[in-house]
């Protein structure tokens, strides 16, 4: 069955808490990662890693890059989950 | 035909370690490249590294500390039977570097190679040395890791210049002893991934290391705990009994990551990156001579070695710590 968008936020907020040590309430869908997050490109890698491991969803380098908030992950998790 | 007869196992008998003397700063960097000191700290746990003289080679380093091991071995040279040198920064390809370094420590006649498998190649080396001394075909090994990364290094590429540094680690590896038959060197986990090949490479002579960050952090961080379980098990060591956890230093995020996913909550990990820098082959040994010369590892306690680099070449052993 397909994870809402609100489960994958959780999910991926739990991650983040996780790798960066943000507490989960203040990941919001609009922050960013670098600007509002304090999260460098190594800790966007253990993000994906994470977030592979968890939503069963490669997020490879090349894509990775291109994904600025935590909105932008969510949909790129949902878009591959539905895709897959 | 005979085959040769060889002691019970191996052992690791002494250390040795060299750095050179120059001191560079990650503000030293930051004068001459865009980058600042909280931002290496940050990505790669790298304080200060060291960096070689211009007129000192691979050779001299690895004299260095090959003669630090081979003294606190107590053994002679005349004991030494065979020396392998891990580098892949030697100033010659022909010769070698394995043969003049052991002329220049008064070992007479001993075999003498080369071998490169980048960063893992200590453990690589570490392998083949306890296999020639089970084997027979050797009575004593000086294994010796040795590199001057920083001339094959961009100055001018901020993403490699603020990494790779200069050094060279040692070990005396010799038999086990009627006292103690109990082997001190593990059965080797190891392997490669030629389709890395791409991602740290030096395109030719006339070229400086590139490496592809993302994705090294990605396969080191995934990748090798696995491995280092593999070594944990074909010794009979569970990690919960490690008293220490060398991996190759590379990057603290990255040695940080393994050890977080290894689960051995008593192993003192190495942090020899934040004032030694990536050393590549050198930096197990030079981390392992440090932390036995300061008393951080009980003699007689498992450690666990895990190398990896370039290739993608990988080694992963557990040894008794002398």
């Amino acid at each position: 069955m397909a994870m809402t968008e609100q489960e994958i936020l959780t999910g991926l907020g739990e991650i983040i808490d996780e790798v960066a040590g943000v507490p989960a309430d203040q990941i919001t869908p609009e922050k960013t990662f670098v600007d509002d997050l304090d999260i460098d490109s190594l800790s966007m890698v253990e993000i994906a890693v994470a977030a592979q491991d968890k939503f069963g969803v490669e997020i490879p380098d090349d894509q990775l890059k291109d994904l600025k908030t935590v909105q932008d992950v969510v949909d790129y998790v949902r878009r591959s989950a539905v895709s897959a | 035909m005979h085959l040769t007869d060889g002691p019970a196992g191996a052992r690791v008998l002494s250390f040795g370690g060299y750095q050179p003397a120059r001191v560079v700063t990650n503000d030293d960097l930051a004068a001459s490249v865009e980058t600042t000191d909280e931002w290496i700290r940050s990505r790669t746990g790298i304080v200060s590294r060291r960096i070689a003289g211009p007129d000192e080679t691979v050779a001299d380093m690895a004299v260095a500390a090959g003669g630090k091991a081979l003294a606190g071995s107590g053994l002679s040279p005349a004991d030494i039977d065979l020396v392998i040198v891990a580098t892949c920064t030697p100033e010659t390809q022909i010769p070698n570097t394995a043969a003049p370094v052991a002329r220049r420590l008064g070992i007479t006649a001993p075999g003498a190679y080369d071998l490169n498998a980048a960063c893992a190649g200590f453990c690589y080396a570490l392998a083949n040395a306890s296999d020639a001394v089970r084997t027979g075909t050797a009575r004593n090994v000086l294994v010796i890791g040795a590199e001057k990364l920083s001339q094959w290094v961009d100055w001018r590429d901020r993403s490699t210049c603020i990494i790779f540094a200069d050094g060279a680690g040692a070990a005396v590896v010799g038999p086990v002893t009627e006292q103690d038959p109990v082997p001190g060197i593990g059965p080797v986990a190891w392997g490669s991934d030629g389709d890395m090949a791409d991602k740290i490479f030096v395109q030719d002579r006339n070229s400086f290391i590139f490496q592809e960050g993302q994705a090294v952090f990605r396969w080191a961080t995934t990748a090798l705990h696995p491995v280092a379980l593999q070594a944990c098990e074909r010794a009979g060591v569970d990690p919960s009994e490690l008293a220490a956890f060398i991996p190759h230093q590379a990057n603290l995020r990255i040695i940080e990551a393994i050890a977080r996913r290894l689960g051995a909550p008593q192993a003192k990990v190495a942090d020899d990156i934040v004032t030694a820098g990536n050393t590549s082959s050198a930096s197990i040994p030079l981390a392992l001579s440090r932390m036995t010369e300061r008393g951080e590892i009980p003699s007689g306690a498992p450690a666990l070695l895990i190398g990896f680099g370039a290739g993608i070449c990988y080694a992963a052993q557990v040894i008794k710590v002398p």
